[in-house]
């Protein structure tokens, strides 16, 4: 994105070192670790922009931004808070079952930046 | 992740419905006189934005959703009413992360803002030492910023920035920098001198040696994202493997500046009336001039590389960087000034001095940084004749004989 006093794009408002990347850019290390049949929900501290590309999402804790590449992508992260589990929110968004695990990816990515969280189911 | 029709950077380069990041420039005074400095900055501007005004705008950031921004100067902090615009920011959603020269950062200063989750903190610093930071910041100037690093870091506030510019002559810095940086637990932030405001004075003389680009690349690969960079060196992946980061030139798609009179250029390096797309005190405020500006539109038009095109490195470098190129007279769609293959130099003997435009709107102040004063030779009275005034009883004063 492009220079600037102030465009410090992997980290809009900078990042705490160490703190996870984004999803933009970082090919997910937590897809196995991450629970697809548990119930999530987008943190506290998040924001959703949509864009014709999908959305940005902005965490206002760590200061960081995500992208989100699909406007199909962004359904489901609309559709977690009244899902039972996050492979839920997937269907109700009408993913493909063969679309499931590069969902699932995307999805771990936003758990490991932490702009989604887990919740107790309803 | 899913599937998109288009890679991001290439959807960027259409342009966003809000920017992503805005520089705000909230006043035109500043104590130093930084040779470089990219809005000519010195003197407070009479038409600045009031209070009301910049709660406005910030109002109109919120209903836009742009989650942050980057505010700089001039020096921020020397308006009186800027610590109440910070948390008018914050309380709107509106993060802030802003520039100083650290010379309002107090021990209370520092606490104040270390309780603040929305608010990150930049220092500027153009020299790991003294002397090679004081001779483009003035003297002092490097004082000062580590007084306000070490008020952050006694107060707790972890993770702030510190940022230079780079140089010439603090290249070769990089690690005594990143050592700075670590004895605060702070972030280094490195971005690129541009020929922008006062710094089209001495671009010639501070911008990096060929040899030096090579280096920053190095390191910069070598520290990986540790290091933030405002994506600024994008014109380096030219170099091979492009930086971390977004290499796009994001002016008027996803970057913008507000001035301190409310004009809206298309990005921070850009103050000229070429890149002016309107002010936020027009009708349809700051969100009409960013989705309706023609100067926007037009940027968000497929842009042509013109000879770059054929260049193996072009889909890396994109270029470059559109305001180095303005402010040295090169064509906009020709190589960067600084291109790594050595196109820029080329060009640039073959543009000549005399092409490149002067910056607009110069705030400088009047006596420093040392210019030139004019002056007009004359012949000195003569010592003899002492000067005439009504007292004097001589009753030739005054009378110059005829023929001197």
């Amino acid at each position: 994105m492009a220079c600037a006093v102030s465009t410090d794009s992997a980290s809009p408002g900078g990042r705490p070192p160490g703190t996870p990347r984004s999803p933009l850019r970082a090919e997910v290390g937590g897809a196995d670790r991450f629970d697809f049949d548990a119930a999530w929900r987008l943190a506290p501290q998040v924001q959703v922009r949509p864009e014709r590309f999908g959305a940005l999402l902005y965490h206002f804790g760590t200061r960081q931004l995500s992208f989100l590449k699909s406007p199909a992508l962004l359904a489901v992260i609309r559709a977690l808070a009244a899902a039972p589990s996050a492979r839920a929110a997937c269907q109700a968004a009408d993913v493909p079952d063969a679309q499931l695990p590069s969902y699932r990816r995307a999805l771990a990515t936003l758990a490991d930046a932490r702009m989604i969280c887990r919740r107790e189911p309803a | 992740m899913t599937a998109a029709a288009l890679p991001l950077v290439e959807q960027f380069s259409y342009g966003l419905d809000a920017p992503i990041c805005l520089t705000w420039e909230l006043t035109y005074a500043c104590n130093l006189s930084c040779v470089h400095c990219l809005s000519s900055s010195g003197r407070r501007d009479p038409g600045e934005l009031s209070t009301t005004e910049c709660q406005a705008v910030i109002d109109e950031l919120q209903r836009m959703q742009v989650f942050y921004v980057n505010i700089g100067g001039g020096e921020p902090t020397v308006r009186p009413d800027f610590w109440d615009l910070l948390d008018y920011a914050t309380g709107h959603d509106v993060g802030v992360k802003f520039s100083t020269n650290g010379v309002k950062i107090t021990p209370a200063i520092a606490r104040r803002l270390a309780g603040h989750d929305y608010v990150d903190v930049q220092i500027s610093l153009d020299g790991a030492t003294a002397a090679v930071n004081d001779a483009v910041r003035g003297p002092g100037s490097y004082a000062v910023a580590l007084r306000a690093m070490r008020h952050l870091a006694d107060a707790g506030f972890a993770g702030f920035k510190i940022s230079v510019v780079m140089t010439r002559h603090n290249a070769g810095q990089l690690d005594q920098f990143q050592s700075l940086a670590d004895s605060f637990g702070a972030q280094l932030r490195l971005t690129r001198l541009r020929p922008s405001g006062r710094g089209a004075e001495v671009w010639d003389q501070l911008h990096l040696t060929a040899a030096q680009q090579r280096q920053l690349y190095d390191w910069l690969v070598a520290h990986g994202d540790s290091v933030l960079t405002g994506d600024s060196f994008f014109h380096l992946s030219g170099y091979g493997a492009a930086l971390p980061g977004l290499n796009l030139c994001g002016a008027g798609r996803v970057v913008c500046l507000i001035d301190p009179v409310g004009d809206v250029y298309a990005c921070p390096f850009a103050i000229h009336p070429e890149f002016l797309a309107g002010n936020v005190r027009d009708p349809g405020g700051f969100a009409r001039v960013w989705r309706e500006s023609e100067l926007f539109a037009g940027l968000r038009q497929p842009q042509s590389g013109g000879a770059c095109e054929s260049c193996a490195a072009y889909a890396s470098c994109r270029g470059g960087c559109m305001a180095a190129k303005f402010f040295t007279g090169l064509p906009l769609d020709g190589p960067d000034p600084e291109c790594v293959r050595g196109h820029g130099e080329h060009a640039l003997a073959t543009a000549g001095t005399a092409a490149a435009p002067r910056p607009a709107g110069d705030h400088s102040h009047r006596t420093s940084p040392r210019r030139p004063v004019p002056l007009t030779l004359g012949r000195r009275p003569e010592p003899n004749q002492p000067p005439v005034s009504a007292c004097n009883p001589d009753p030739l004063a005054g009378f110059v004989p005829p023929g001197r």
